[in-house]
């Protein structure tokens, strides 16, 4: 097996320390996490954590496991890129009269989609989102130009599977789990664990 | 009034009307109606406020001061372990909380259910590097099952309800309540204590799938050579009786890790022995040779298996585990059993053919007589002067009818102790497994007394490792508390002394410990005791301290240089197992 990016999207409480609950879980593997973002959910009270790590499949299932048996931990989905649409979003800052001098850089902005989101008579500052390639490349495009400052953010990422949260949820908050979950619904699929 | 009626009244009378009481009596009502009632703590300037409020509570609840926390912890430990409930410790802030940390680990790795509660600096201090102050969430954190701040008072009773609930529902483990000094002091309107029944993020047991059940049984009743391990998951889930039945229907020999040692009697006829590094010959080679290999709440340590890409490939695995990260971690799973074998056990029961494998079952006791001839009688019989740690475990086991709780402590006398003790009753054998940790045995043994007071309990400890708790002698002379205390001491660390024996050529760095007179430090204590080096004078040495009346330390003098055997060297695999 080869090691690939997969994102993991784990549903849990929004609790003081869980971060570093999940953290620890990579970190005692020495496993550097890529990106990590924390967002609320489509629900109510609960947090997603998106998390983004080059490794090989049975090590992420693992992974995920560990994570799921957290007790604020709802559940944790693995998915490879193909599995989510994904976005990164970043802001760069630009000298003023390089734009103003050069339509060569005006022109390099806009082919890469990026928006001016504060004007200065010193400064620009540029977003743009997208995957990591496409970020990449403007940076490249612009260093030469003299770039001030650039930021880059966590992936987000939505499952394209995925139904939402919510029926799930129910079955989370009963006592005891209803008649009609007979089944053992991570060993229905064992092959697709943690995959909606 | 017995200390559970007390429990019922205190919790109807709570109820039914609300009271202004302080965060820390809080915490006491909490324990008293958790029937938590024996805690073993250290009290220290964060903690004060709880300990005051104790003052009140001693005819409820039964405080045992300890001589340092780590000894706090590892008697809850022992608790938790010989009673089968869940283990209470208090501790103040900083170095009270720092002391708990490798018990922590220690129960965290061998499943125990503890809830640890250790004060904190006022809440508008925190981060300030107060007096006293760590970080005692984030240090716990990796050793924790859970772990909860409180800062107001009104949060302790559904948070303690939290932390009884978490501990010893599924897979239990420790969990550590730290509470700031100010919760503690602050009033608030008690309105009752409810015990926590459910956690929507926290599924304790997966659910029984029958598919799987019937798969299970399927290749059980089509296997010609099948073998049960089993663990401690038998006995924390209860199932001593759902295993054997389990066992005795389908008449597969059995072995057992050394957590899972004692759930079931070790002279049962299906009964093979122990697993893993200094296991039995037996069941270590034909873990190599089974068709149907049965796992059993155990979770396939490195110590148990030796070389994994070289461990039971040719048979069918079937696992049971009540924690499904356990399933597939270290060996992949046929027929992966998720759930509480005290449910599924008996499901696999009725589905399996009754059943003998004697044939099989012999090759086991053909192994085991090649094992007495080359190890056993060795040890338990030894034809030369000096005596081995192995016939003092056989001589326990006749005085004592293999009726006493054996605690024993991490090396070489571990080793021993654990292959030839004698069982009769399930939670008898008390020990460090996963974390290995030297000076567990005599503080576990205080608590293993408070959690089965009728029982004779046993430390057996090396010389080494009495040295790193041995202070807990003072909660022995205070609490007056009948605990034997057995020294197996050969001058060394031993166990690394073999591995520098085996693997390093002999060049014995750093073993070579010398110890203090421990019969005149027991007495110091005013725990009588005596040394015994010779055969002749070791059983009425033995029988003097089990007949004593009272705590009792006896050091035996064994070889220097002895070894444990057999061995599973490390990176091997358990089929090329060593008698010598």
């Amino acid at each position: 097996m080869q090691k690939q990016e997969f994102t993991i999207t784990v549903y849990t409480e929004n609790q003081i320390g869980l971060l570093n609950r999940i953290a620890i879980i990579f970190s005692r593997r020495k496993i550097n996490i890529e990106s990590l973002n924390t967002s609320p959910s489509e629900i109510e009270s609960v947090h997603r954590f998106t998390i983004v790590i080059n490794e090989i499949e049975d090590v992420v299932r693992k992974l995920c496991r560990q994570i799921e048996k957290q007790v604020e931990v709802l559940k944790a989905y693995y998915n490879t890129n193909e599995e989510i649409v994904w976005q990164e979003l970043a802001l760069y800052k630009v000298p003023t009269e390089v734009i103003a001098e050069k339509v060569k850089v005006e022109r390099l902005l806009h082919e890469y989609g990026a928006r001016a989101v504060a004007i200065r008579t010193d400064y620009i500052v540029f977003e743009t989102s997208g995957h990591r390639e496409e970020i990449e490349g403007l940076i490249k495009a612009l260093e030469p130009y003299g770039l001030i400052e650039f930021v880059r953010s966590a992936r987000v990422a939505i499952i394209k599977d995925s139904k939402g949260f919510h029926e799930k949820l129910k079955e989370f908050e009963s006592f005891e789990p209803g008649a009609n979950v007979i089944e053992n619904e991570f060993l229905d699929k064992q092959e697709e664990v943690f995959t909606m | 009034m017995s200390t559970l009626e007390l429990t019922k009244e205190k919790a109807a009378t709570s109820v039914s009307k609300t009271e202004n009481i302080s965060g820390s009596e809080a915490v006491l009502k909490a324990f008293v109606a958790e029937n938590a009632v024996t805690i073993f703590g250290y009290p220290g300037g964060a903690i004060m406020p709880i300990y005051d409020a104790l003052y009140d509570y001693q005819d409820q609840l039964h405080h045992i001061l300890v001589r340092h926390e780590q000894g706090a912890i590892h008697a809850a430990q022992g608790f938790a372990r010989a009673s089968g409930k869940t283990g209470v410790v208090f501790a103040t802030s900083g170095p009270g909380a720092t002391n708990l940390v490798t018990g922590l680990a220690d129960a965290m790795i061998d499943s125990t259910p503890l809830v640890c509660v250790t004060g904190q600096v006022f809440a508008h201090l925190l981060g300030t590097d107060a007096f006293q102050e760590t970080d005692v969430i984030n240090i716990t954190t990796p050793v924790t099952k859970w772990n909860y701040q409180v800062t107001d008072a009104t949060e302790i009773p559904s948070v303690l309800a939290k932390a009884f609930y978490i501990a010893k529902s599924g897979r239990p483990g420790p969990v550590l309540i730290d509470i700031t000094k100010n919760a503690q002091i602050q009033k608030f309107d008690y309105k009752g204590y409810e015990p926590c029944t459910h956690i929507r993020s926290y599924r304790p047991k997966p659910i029984v799938r029958k598919k799987y059940v019937e798969e299970a049984a399927k290749l059980i009743n089509a296997g010609e050579k099948p073998f049960v391990i089993f663990g401690q998951g038998v006995i924390l889930g209860k199932a001593e009786n759902e295993f054997k039945k389990f066992i005795e229907k389908s008449g597969i020999p059995a072995a057992w890790t050394i957590m899972g040692m004692s759930a079931i009697p070790t002279d049962h006829p299906l009964a093979v022995g122990m697993l893993g590094m200094h296991g039995n010959y037996g069941p270590n080679v034909l873990t190599n040779e089974c068709d149907i290999l049965i796992a059993i709440g155990m979770r396939f340590d490195d110590r148990v298996t030796g070389r994994l890409d070289k461990y039971a490939k040719q048979a069918k695995v079937i696992h049971l585990d009540i924690d499904p990260a356990e399933i597939d971690k270290n060996v992949k799973a046929t027929v992966p059993v998720w759930g509480d074998c005290k449910e599924t056990l008996p499901m696999l029961t009725e589905l399996i053919q009754q059943k003998k494998h004697d044939s099989w079952l012999q090759r086991f006791r053909d192994f085991e007589n090649e094992e007495e001839e080359q190890c056993i009688i060795p040890e338990l019989n030894p034809t030369d002067e000096v005596l081995t740690m192995g016939e003092v475990i056989k001589l326990l086991n006749e005085l004592t009818k293999a009726e006493a709780i054996i605690v024993t402590d991490v090396g070489q006398h571990q080793m021993v102790a654990c292959r030839y003790a004698k069982y009769k009753e399930s939670k008898s054998n008390i020990t460090s497994g996963g974390l290995g940790t030297m000076g567990f045995a005599l503080p576990a043994a205080i608590g293993a007394k408070f959690g089965a007071e009728h029982r004779t309990v046993v430390a057996i400890i090396g010389d080494g490792g009495f040295q790193m708790t041995l202070q807990e002698l003072g909660t022995i002379m205070q609490k007056n508390l009948n605990v034997k205390i057995i020294i197996l001491n050969n001058n060394f660390l031993g166990m690394v002394r073999q591995w520098q024996q085996l693997f390093n050529d002999k060049r014995y760095s750093f073993v070579d410990i010398s110890s203090p007179d421990f019969v005149m430090l027991a007495k110091s204590y005013y725990v009588e005791g005596q040394r015994v080096s010779q055969r002749e004078k070791l059983k009425d040495a033995l029988a003097t301290m089990l007949n004593h009346d009272g705590a009792y330390l006896l050091e035996v003098m064994v070889g220097k240089e002895n070894n444990v055997f057999p061995m599973v060297p490390q990176g091997c695999s358990v089929s090329e197992i060593r008698l010598k």
